[in-house]
């Protein structure tokens, strides 16, 4: 940097956010409860704002603050990705907090500020402002866990996560100054230029596992994975809605920017890592649900075993593998958007319910919404044509061309293991003897569920923006 | 119409007439009518469309004709159509074949028609497209969706056991395809394209021996599952047993051609080094399918599992005759898959009308029927005897050339493999005399009916089409010969250039 102007112009989004976060919060403070649906929807619309403005910015590479903060086209990509799952996480809660009567106007700030939090960790250049980043987006999220304060379940959860991930962030700070101990340097493009050449020490290996462990307890992948399910179903169900979508995007975004901008010298040690926790991951999500009964604690399983998935990518190590991430995490998160819109409209008179046999004939009492998750399902299982193919078809098409056979060929293995749960709802749903209907389903809610299911039937059949997308952010990484 | 592009039209056709039955609003009997109607009608036009392919192909070149490209995945994966000698006759094959699955299923789906419909539609849609396909991703993706809507026949129409039928059907036929895809990734990292007339041009040359064997193993994987080979064949009696009439039809006439398709397509052309490697074990395997499973047909007390078993033993003949690697026993083996297609189709359809009339599939509980159903009796038994493999029909003609094409290859393997066929007399014959002949002694069938018009309709046009390949094959030989004679010639100079290059090196 040889001119000390301060280029605010990258964090534009952030800023959008942050700033409006402050406001509504004000608003919300002197109009009290009353205020919940204005905030709600001024929430919505400044993560509108926020993504809008992220396109606006071009794909050029800025940085901000002496390169702690980086924009690029990687960063759009994933901002965008996580901005709009906020959104629409937001717009499937409103009905369903209300009906609950915990209705807060916090909880639209508190997303919003995680979401803030998020912006600054997929754009985070050094450890510093990873943390920083990680914290913001992780504090809000332990609050939202808990919104449900009269609920033992939902406490639990909100608790559960909190200790853990203050033991994850610690790891992950071990693993910082070990690295900072080791380069000098806490940037990433300064631990690149450090390794470039010189030999890999022991000690900087050390702390690159403590920061993947950190990092892999963010994307719930195994063996930092325990959280998961207890959180997912002990949350409401908008709440694990969002957790499922915007915090993975960023999560696993900073996931591959750490490890390709920070560490590409270190490629083979950090892969063996990523691999394990992949297979893992993998594998554990596909047996461990197969014997759930609960939908969201279902899905918890189902989204470590993609995060697995998505992971096979990073692995390669290479831009493709990138843009199979990319690809990967954007299908997902508009899968799993649409399967929550499905199991929050799960409400029998006025109770919500949760288990899978409640779905027990819905093709004859809800046809519509039978045949949207049934796509949903065979999408997320990965069967051709549906979106989900085409995800995994760019991660492990990646793994293969990184010669890792082995991790494809158990990946693949799992991924027909996993098949059987989908199947299991899938049969339920069509085969089986109809159950009282839900409660009929609110508008919104279907307008998500049926725009996420029709963007995984006709994908096929124009895949090019997305996957041109994903390329030119895998690009920027290397 | 010649820059029109009709392979498309004909695949994406019965998608269409999905689309127009979901249209349809409710569920009262004039609604179901309709929805059968626009089933009936578009699988129909299907069926007339996919003539005019028949009427311009040009049967002297090996080439692909008819093709289409167009921009899809990015990168080197475009969408790609085109057909060749031996795609042609199993496109035909499916669109001939629909028509009669909606008619056999004209009353004896009653409950939730249109989803029944749509499911069909789209399966023909995902069958023909698998036939047409020229890029391999292209292949891979209508092959593999094909399980979906399978997956939602056999388990919201199938018999009691249907859901163990339909999950055994989904996850064995997954777990094979699924080796295929990494293969096939692994193919265009090397080949550097993924279209399939490229591919057969280069692939012999750029896969390396080591790297045929691997991608030959992963590719058989899928293609013996679906095949289904012995012993990977456990999940089509449950299948077939448990899925309406017409999904039988569909799946074993349509279905498991796919299998023997993906071995002239892919292993035999693409890794002839490997494929001569390992044309001993399928031989063994083949031989293995004829006889163990033609003698546990003859066990069978149901008579739909008795035809399933059949169709295994039938299929072995198919797999033999490719890996013989020479034009006979590879012509038999596509003459073979249509009559196959055929015949067991038609004997599913034969079994689906008393079915209809008793709702009973046991051999025990039928005997004598000939004495109310004489029609009947005369239409089961021209395709029993096209089953045993009678000469005069077409049955005959397929075994008789692979078994031909293997006593070039093996002497052996002809031997056992002939025995085969008198097992298959055994129980079909066996079957025959159970149902058909003797005394009609259970109150039961004494007020069954015979074969009505619409039957009539579904099961002539079936005795016409066995009997006219058995006495006349050439429409079909002559169809897929250039191609057959391109891929033998193809696979032999392949394995001549290795066998010198092996013997190159030890000298």
């Amino acid at each position: 940097m040889n001119a000390p102007v301060l280029n605010l112009a990258p964090l534009i989004p952030e800023l959008i956010l942050a700033l409006g976060a402050m406001a509504l919060l004000m608003y919300g403070v002197f109009t009290g409860d009353r205020s919940v649906r204005t905030v709600t929807y001024g929430a919505i619309a400044l993560l509108i704002a926020a993504a809008i403005a992220v396109l606006a910015l071009g794909s050029a590479p800025q940085t901000a603050f002496n390169g702690s903060f980086v924009f690029d086209a990687f960063a759009r990509f994933m901002k965008v990705l996580a901005f709009l799952g906020a959104a629409v996480a937001l717009i499937l809660s409103q009905d369903f907090l209300a009906r609950e009567k915990i209705e807060k106007f916090e909880f639209p700030i508190l997303i919003l500020l995680s979401t803030t939090g998020m912006g600054v960790l997929i754009s985070a250049g050094d450890l510093i402002a990873l943390y920083m980043g990680l914290e913001l987006m992780s504090l809000a999220l332990y609050v939202i866990a808990s919104i449900h304060r009269d609920n033992a379940r939902s406490t639990e959860a909100g608790l559960k996560y909190f200790v853990l991930g203050a033991l994850s962030s610690g790891m992950l700070l071990y693993g910082c100054s070990l690295i900072y101990g080791f380069t000098g340097t806490v940037s990433f493009t300064g631990f690149a230029a450090a390794l470039k050449g010189g030999p890999i020490g022991l000690g900087l290996v050390f702390g690159l596992v403590f920061l993947i462990a950190g990092m892999a307890f963010k994307v719930s992948a195994v063996p930092f994975h325990m959280w998961t399910p207890d959180v997912y179903e002990g949350a409401p169900s908008p709440v694990t809605a969002f957790f499922a979508a915007a915090p993975k995007v960023a999560a696993i975004a900073i996931f591959a920017r750490a490890l390709t901008t920070g560490f590409p010298g270190a490629t083979h040690q950090w892969q063996q890592i990523v691999v394990f926790v992949s297979v893992g991951s993998m594998l554990l999500g596909a047996f461990a649900a197969i014997g759930q009964s609960n939908i969201k604690r279902l899905m918890a399983y189902s989204s470590i075993g993609h995060m697995g998935f998505a992971l096979v990518g990073l692995s390669a190590g290479t831009a493709a593998g990138v843009q199979g991430v990319a690809a990967y995490i954007a299908i997902y998160m508009i899968m799993t958007l649409g399967t929550f819109a499905c199991i929050i409209a799960m409400r029998r008179g006025d109770e919500p319910v949760e288990t899978i046999e409640d779905l027990a004939g819905l093709s004859r009492t809800n046809p519509l919404m039978a045949a949207a998750l049934a796509a949903l399902l065979f999408s997320l299982a990965g069967i051709p044509p549906l979106a989900g193919f085409f995800a995994k078809w760019y991660v492990f098409a990646a793994a293969i061309e990184a010669k890792l056979y082995i991790l494809a060929v158990i990946g693949v293995l799992a991924s027909t293991v996993g098949c059987y749960y989908y199947l299991r709802i899938v049969k339920i749903m069509y085969f089986d003897e109809p159950a009282p209907a839900f409660a009929p389903m609110r508008a919104e809610l279907k307008v998500v569920l049926v725009a996420s299911a029709l963007f995984n039937t006709f994908f096929v059949f124009y895949p090019a923006p997305l996957v041109a997308a994903a390329a030119a952010a895998a690009r920027s990484l290397f | 119409m010649s820059n029109a592009p009709i392979l498309s039209i004909i695949t994406f056709l019965p998608l269409l007439g999905a689309a127009l039955v979901l249209m349809v609003r409710g569920d009262d009997e004039n609604a179901r009518r309709n929805v059968r109607m626009i089933a009936l009608f578009a699988t129909i036009v299907t069926f007339g469309l996919s003539m005019i392919p028949v009427w311009q192909f040009n049967p002297a070149t090996a080439e692909f004709q008819f093709v289409e490209k167009a921009a899809w995945l990015g990168g080197v994966i475009s969408y790609r159509m085109g057909v060749d000698g031996i795609s042609l006759p199993l496109v035909i094959l499916t669109t001939f074949l629909m028509p009669f699955c909606i008619l056999a299923s004209w009353v004896s789906i009653e409950k939730r028609v249109k989803e029944y419909m749509v499911a069909f539609l789209v399966l023909e849609t995902l069958m023909i497209g698998v036939f047409c396909a020229l890029d391999i991703v292209l292949f891979y993706l209508f092959f593999e969706a094909g399980l979906i809507p399978m997956f939602l026949i056999i388990g919201i129409w199938g018999g009691k056991r249907r859901i163990y039928a339909s999950f055994k059907f989904f996850l064995y036929t997954l777990a094979g395809s699924l080796l295929m895809l990494l293969a096939i990734m692994a193919m265009i990292w090397t080949a550097g394209t993924s279209d399939i007339a490229e591919l057969l041009k280069t692939g012999p040359k750029l896969f390396s021996r080591d790297m045929q064997f691997w991608l030959w193993l992963a590719f058989f994987a899928s293609f013996a599952v679906k095949m289904p080979m012995w012993p990977v064949h456990t999940w089509l009696p449950d299948a077939h047993v448990e899925a309406p009439t017409a999904g039988s039809v569909i799946l074993a006439g349509v279905l498991l051609k796919m299998g023997g398709y993906g071995f002239l397509r892919f292993s035999l052309p693409m890794f002839p080094e490997a494929s001569a490697f390992f044309a001993p074990m399928v031989f063994a395997l083949s031989v293995i399918a004829i006889i163990y499973t033609s003698l546990v047909a003859m066990m069978q007390e149901d008579i739909k599992k008795l035809i399933a078993y059949s169709s295994v033993a039938h299929m072995g003949f198919v797999t033999m005759g490719i890996f013989a690697g020479n034009a006979e026993g590879i012509q038999g083996a596509v003459f073979q898959m249509i009559s196959h297609g055929i015949v067991s189709g038609a004997l599913f359809l034969c079994v689906g009308v008393v079915y209809d009339r008793m709702h009973t599939r046991e051999i025990a509980a039928y005997g004598g029927l000939v004495n109310r159903m004489p029609i009947y009796a005369v239409i089961f038994m021209v395709f029993t005897m096209a089953n045993v493999g009678l000469p005069g029909t077409s049955g005959f003609v397929g075994e008789f050339l692979t078994l031909m094409g293997t006593f070039k290859a093996s002497t052996t393997v002809t031997v056992l493999a002939t025995t085969g066929v008198i097992l298959s007399a055994c129980y079909a014959l066996w079957l025959y005399r159970q149902v058909i002949w003797g005394e009609m002694t259970k109150p039961s069938l004494k007020t069954i009916t015979d074969v009505d018009k619409r039957e009539l309709t579904i099961l002539v046009p079936l005795v016409v089409l066995t009997i006219f390949f058995g006495i006349y094959p050439r429409p079909i030989l002559a169809t897929s010969e250039v191609a057959v004679n391109a891929l033998v010639e193809s696979y032999k100079q392949a394995n001549a250039t290795a066998g010198r290059a092996v013997a190159a090196q030890s000298r």
